[in-house]
């Protein structure tokens, strides 16, 4: 009970704070959080929006799964998300202060634990990700994205 | 190393005993089969339960895995099954370490001498995936636990750090990260400071489909071919195979855990 008090007390002092950093002349307040683009994919396995409001929900449903069960899947694992996000100049998602992960927490201050223990670096090179059936329905985005308009024949590839 | 167990019990009594497991892997086998008939064609299952599963599926109680170690095709002085597991998992070898007494040793190889006729003997000790384990038993959090397929791991994000279960298991398979590891760990083997950790029997690469450990292929690829890895509910597996073929026992067989790693000629 403690923590769920707690918990709303903190998302409305994050609002608030947000909806007052918003207010500021664009002098003053804490500096802007750099999001960096990711490297390697064109498209988050979810919309933007949802995952800026809920990434913790789904890394911690998908954390359960892995460590219980063992059941591996790449759509919402941290280690995908450090595979697209790491930074290209320091290889990281969490080394310096403009990285992708820090940038933002540091932003908000909600101190993270997760590279504590994870390694805040991708494995092997990093290489684009090939739209797959989890993301095949992004496909018409990108096609928005390059500024072309989506084909009759492209949306009936979405649909396959 | 035989007169470890005195009272391991009676003849009659390890028949007792055998014949409940060996019905009770009977039974896991029927299972298997079923679930087999209803999928896949018979006989592609078999090889689906062995060599990795889908990604999405959950690991399952139809597979135990375990290993065989035979102590004596163990070599004087190899230490390649410690290095590989380091190197795999990324913890730091008790010789490069700074605080050698704290270091992690998820696996360590022992030398044994009998005192009465100097026999020497050559093992490797881990954790030994037991069936009953009282690291999970001791654990206030349930950080500790055992998977379907018979691993027993720490599960980091609820360990608190307390060390029951070091206290608790009998193989002194546990470590604890005393110190900040700054980034060093493997994207695929996430460790760090304040939780406990031992052999997880690589089950990143179990997970992959690899169907075998680092310590197993670094054993085989030095020409020792002193363990093999498998599952021990599949009766084809080479480890099946290799237990029912060769005497084998479990270290400390009298506190009746069902272990996951079987020796030969200890
Ligand atoms: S050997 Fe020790 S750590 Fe491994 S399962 Fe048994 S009690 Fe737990
Ligand atoms: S150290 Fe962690 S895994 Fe071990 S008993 Fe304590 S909470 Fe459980």
């Amino acid at each position: 009970m403690a923590s769920l008090m707690q918990r709303a007390s903190r998302a409305a002092f994050l609002a608030a704070a947000i909806v007052w950093a918003g207010l500021l002349p664009a002098q003053g307040g804490a500096p802007k959080p750099v999001i960096e683009k990711a490297v390697k994919g064109q498209q988050c396995v979810e919309d933007t929006e949802y995952m800026r409001k809920n990434h913790m929900k789904v890394l911690n449903h998908h954390r359960d799964k892995t460590v219980i069960e063992g059941i591996r899947t790449k759509k919402h694992s941290l280690k995908e998300c450090i595979n697209c996000h790491a930074s290209e100049k320091t290889g990281s998602v969490a080394k310096s202060k403009d990285d992708f992960c820090v940038s933002c927490h540091t932003y908000a201050a909600v101190k993270i634990d997760c590279f504590e223990c994870h390694s805040t670096k991708p494995q092997g090179p990093m290489t684009m990700h090939p739209l797959n059936a989890d993301t095949a329905h992004y496909k018409h985005k990108l096609a928005a994205g390059a500024k072309k308009p989506v084909s009759v024949d492209d949306m009936a590839k979405v649909a396959q | 190393m035989s007169e470890m167990n005195p009272n391991q019990g009676s003849p009659a009594r390890q028949q007792a005993a055998q014949t409940v497991e060996s019905l009770q892997r009977r039974r896991f086998i029927g299972a298997a089969g079923a679930a087999a008939g209803l999928a896949i064609a018979p006989g592609v299952m078999l090889i689906e339960v062995a060599h990795g599963r889908p990604e999405e599926q959950a690991a399952s109680s139809a597979v135990r895995w375990g290993m065989l170690v035979d102590a004596t095709k163990c070599g004087t002085g190899c230490n390649d099954c410690v290095t590989a597991c380091s190197t795999e998992n990324g913890w730091t070898p008790v010789a490069e370490s700074a605080h050698p007494k704290q270091a992690p040793q998820w696996i360590r190889k022992l030398e044994l001498q009998d005192p009465l006729t100097q026999m020497e003997t050559n093992l490797p000790m881990m954790c030994q995936h037991c069936a009953e384990p009282p690291c999970v038993d001791v654990c206030p959090t349930g950080a500790s636990f055992k998977r379907a397929d018979g691993i027993v791991l720490v599960n980091r994000h609820t360990c608190i750090g307390c060390r029951y279960c070091m206290m608790a298991c009998p193989y002194k398979a546990r470590s604890l990260v005393h110190e900040q590891l700054n980034d060093t760990q493997k994207p695929d083997v996430p460790r760090g400071i304040g939780c406990v950790e031992s052999c997880t029997f690589c089950v990143q690469k179990v997970d992959r489909g690899d169907g075998t450990t680092a310590c197993v292929e670094a054993c085989t690829a030095s020409g020792h071919n002193a363990l093999v890895f498998g599952d021990m509910n599949d009766p084809e597996s080479e480890i099946s195979r290799k237990l029912r073929e060769i005497p084998t026992k479990q270290v400390r067989a009298d506190l009746n855990l069902n272990l996951g790693v079987r020796y030969h000629g200890i």
